[in-house]
């Protein structure tokens, strides 16, 4: 991944932000579980720490005065209230809309951004004493002095490490080259001085002694201990100095004392980037003044070990400091490091995905041609190389999958926000949040979602006044639920409103010339309609829902996901909205059947059962529209008059029989050619209207053969056969009910 | 381990190969040795040597410092991959300042030279 490191801030800042809002939330319901609000403020802290390295200054001051409200509440000098909550809340939102706009490179946010977040520091600045605010004024005001006032810290972000070997090293069998070779693979030699002086003349050089010591400057993000493993064999044959990034000024110092020529040390220390002049320059007068000091007090001018304990003295004074530059370097390691999980392009997962869409089309015309030479070797080996092709595909596309609770718990907050707004209480409850589809299909669902949502809380849901009234529980209650059935996944969302009013929606729907009043509309068919354009049945328009757009949008973005959108409901009970959806977009096990000269792929989790017709079953199907199927009326549909197919008369016929949610429906083909892998190519934008088809797919032989849209046509057979069944019950006078 | 042969002027042409490392870092050194104290300039071929280690490495180093300092011109060329790594590790590519990567042909004439 090449993205910019704004970029990856503006992700980690997003899922921080999102931890936030979830412990947030939780808190509500648990005011003081710690762990909630270590949470909370982990979030702001580490937010404010990165805005802070790349300098958006607006993202580090607000989000400072956050973290010291937070910080208060941690120590217990605040109790969390819904108030601050609701308060901490809107700061979440402002802190997005500042890193947003720092990542998008402006200079200095929108202006009503800025004065929402004056309004909001002023609401925090209650609860702050007087001495915070100061530190976030010297903050917004020098970003630097923290770092110069807390600890003469050296600027350099690298560890830096003095190596002095004992002789007798490399006769046990060490090698510093394998040292230094070893730090190459946890980071990044930045810089190694090979110090030579202890060189003695070639004549009484023994090449099987060290004479070499090192000083090297490493950029890595492993922690300390980690650093010290590598020379863990070699730590009582040497003397090792670790510096971390950062590190306090005096530890440098201290290490040029350790030296016998300091100003030699000083200046590779220079020259390899571990210290700037300056903080040489600082480092020598701190120990020049350290020695006075020793002088004065003993009167002997000497390098008495007492400087080492001085040394030792100051260091635990900025102790702190390397501990909180060592941790936050553990944190970032830790964090790479434990989590299984590694981040991928959605651009590569697709590219994949097609490449084995691609693999398994010419995987299918490998086997086409064995199929035709006969070669029992070849066929063998070509079935077992299609059974690894099925394989790679099905774990393909599970990498696409991701779970649907993340989708959910984004609408804990909504219902939260806009059940306030409302004046209702409404609890909102998920399950099956661990049902998985594609990942495309979740970040398409949502908006659809939130709109059901809204729509529920404000029409289903009643107010407080009439829940009373109708004897129902305070609490209205709002469950989003998801589960897998057979091959799509369910969504539902399911209130204990008022239900829908089939009369109301019948009368509006004549109004708007949607229907006529001589039609003759199952309850189903009714409820549907809340889907049309420009339907809508509330008297009251609010500002979430109401203006009857919406719903077909609702609609119709579900259609284009190849799913569909069912209504149920029961007055005074509640209301049921059921979306299914199919679980992949990319790849399907189909089911090839030959129609005519044509193929054509019903996709296999449809079909229940494949029925030869016998010759006397075929003349009765010329006559009506349906089939006993052992006692059940099963509407059925030929799909050569349907798709236009020419057909030899003669041939014998089959039905498929499908079913798509509770309906079922019989679709009579020729042939039945098998099982097919099929990967969904698209229709171009002319056939995307057609309706029965949902795509095409390429077959082995290269010919193209359409994939059925068999929602759309059982929907189809059903009305079919309820037309002919009205037509004809009335005619012969008899009940197929 | 040491072939070395000396041409006009003083010069001396030497090609190292083989394993440069500690378990043969004292024969190397004396085999080494004796072609130092004679020659006024010295070329080091280091193109077959397969590998080095820190004890042959620091002989190496001590050679053209000592050399050096008696104005006796040491050229290290043709350096292996073995000894381009231990260069890179110890930062010392400035030290022995030499052509570092050239051509075979490159090298022939430089060690002509």
């Amino acid at each position: 991944m090449s993205a910019r490191p704004e970029d990856t801030f503006l992700e980690e800042s997003m899922e921080l932000l999102q931890l936030m809002e979830d412990s947030l939330l939780k808190m509500e319901d648990n005011p003081g579980d710690a762990d909630l609000i270590n949470d909370v403020f982990r979030s702001a802290h580490t937010i404010k720490g990165t805005g802070g390295v790349f300098s958006f200054d607006h993202v580090e001051s607000f989000t400072h005065v956050v973290e010291s409200v937070l910080d208060k509440v941690r120590d217990g000098g605040i109790s969390i209230d819904s108030t601050l909550i609701a308060l901490l809340l809107k700061c979440r939102d402002q802190m997005e809309k500042l890193v947003v706009s720092a990542v998008n490179g402006e200079s200095s946010p929108a202006e009503e951004v800025m004065a929402s977040s004056a309004t909001l520091l002023t609401e925090l600045e209650i609860y702050l004493g007087e001495e915070s605010l100061k530190t976030c004024e010297i903050i917004l005001n020098d970003p630097e002095v923290d770092i110069i006032n807390e600890g003469q810290l050296v600027a350099t972000d690298n560890w830096h490490i003095s190596l002095r070997f004992d002789r007798e090293i490399l006769q046990n069998g060490m090698d510093p080259i394998s040292f230094l070779r070893y730090m190459k693979t946890i980071g990044e030699l930045v810089h190694v001085t090979t110090l030579n002086d202890d060189l003695p003349e070639l004549k009484s050089l023994n090449p099987e002694e060290c004479y070499l010591a090192f000083e090297i400057d490493f950029a890595t993000e492993v922690s300390k201990t980690e650093i010290e493993k590598v020379f863990e064999f070699a730590a009582e044959l040497s003397t090792i100095k670790i510096l971390p990034p950062r590190a306090n000024i005096n530890e440098y110092a201290e290490l040029i004392v350790a030296q016998d020529d300091e100003m030699r040390l000083g200046e590779i220390l220079v020259s390899s980037g571990a210290l700037t002049q300056r903080e040489l320059d600082m480092a020598l007068k701190l120990q020049q003044q350290i020695r006075d000091e020793l002088v004065s007090e003993t009167g002997v001018d000497t390098e008495s070990p007492r400087i080492g304990d001085f040394l030792i003295e100051q260091k635990v004074v900025h102790k702190e400091v390397v501990d909180v530059a060592l941790e936050t370097q553990k944190k970032i390691a830790s964090k790479k490091a434990s989590s299984g999980v590694i981040r991928v392009d959605a651009d590569k997962l697709d590219s994949l995905i097609n490449l084995v869409g691609e693999l398994v089309i010419s995987g299918a015309s490998t086997t086409l041609l064995a199929q035709k030479y006969g070669d029992e070797d070849l066929l063998e080996s070509i079935s077992q190389m299609s059974h690894l092709v099925e394989e790679i595909r099905d774990n393909a596309l599970t990498l696409r999958m991701v779970q649907i609770g993340e989708t959910f718990n984004r609408f804990k907050r909504v219902v939260r926000d806009v059940s306030a707004e409302l004046g209702k209480n409404i609890k909102l409850e998920i399950s099956g949040a661990d049902a998985e589809l594609d990942k495309t299909v979740v970040e398409k669902i949502g908006d659809p979602l939130m709109h059901l949502i809204r729509n529920a809380m404000d029409h289903g849901i009643e107010s407080q006044a009439e829940r009373d009234a109708s004897g129902k529980t305070e609490q209205g209650t709002l469950y989003l639920n998801a589960y897998h059935d057979s091959g799509s996944i369910v969504i539902e969302v399911v209130d204990n409103g008022r239900g829908l009013s089939k009369e109301k929606i019948l009368t509006k729907a004549m109004e708007k010339g949607l229907v006529t009043s001589a039609q003759n509309l199952t309850d189903s068919e009714i409820y549907r309609l809340i889907f049309e354009a420009g339907f809508s049945t509330a008297e009251k328009v609010t500002n979430l829902s109401g203006r009857g757009v919406g719903m077909d949008v609702v609609r119709s973005n579900i259609e284009t996901l190849r799913g569909t959108v069912d209504v149920d409901s029961e007055p005074g009970k509640g209301t049921t909205i059921s979306i299914r959806l199919p679980l992949t977009l990319a790849i399907i096990d189909g089911f090839l059947v030959g129609v005519g000269k044509s193929s054509y792929v019903v996709p296999l989790d449809v079909v229940v059962e494949c029925i030869e017709i016998n010759e006397e079953e075929q003349k009765q199907t010329q006559m009506q529209r349906y089939i006993n199927l052992r006692g059940e009326v099963l509407p059925f549909m030929r799909l050569c008059d349907y798709f236009g197919e020419s057909r030899d008369e003669d041939a014998r016929e089959n039905i498929v029989v499908v079913q798509y949610g509770t309906f079922k429906a019989g679709l009579v083909v020729d042939a039945l050619l098998g099982e097919f892998q099929t990967v969904i190519k698209p229709m171009g934008k002319v056939l995307q209207k057609l309706n029965g088809i949902s795509g095409a797919t390429i077959l082995g032989s290269g010919d193209v053969a359409m994939i059925l849209d068999v929602p759309n046509l059982i929907h189809r057979a059903v009305e079919q056969s309820h037309g002919l069944t009205h037509k004809k019950s009335a005619i012969e006078g008899i009940s197929l009910h | 381990m040491v072939k070395a042969k000396r041409v006009r002027g003083g010069k001396c042409n030497m090609a190292l190969s083989g394993e440069l490392t500690i378990y043969n870092a004292a024969a190397f050194k004396q085999e080494f040795m004796p072609h130092l104290e004679k020659c006024k300039s010295l070329v080091i071929d280091l193109s077959d040597v397969s590998e080095i280690d820190t004890s042959c490495f620091q002989l190496l180093m001590q050679a053209k410092l000592e050399l050096e300092s008696q104005s006796k011109p040491v050229q290290l060329v043709g350096h292996s991959p073995a000894v381009l790594e231990v260069l890179e590790l110890y930062g010392q590519e400035y030290f022995f300042g030499d052509p570092l990567v050239l051509p075979a042909d490159d090298v022939g004439r430089g060690a002509d030279a």
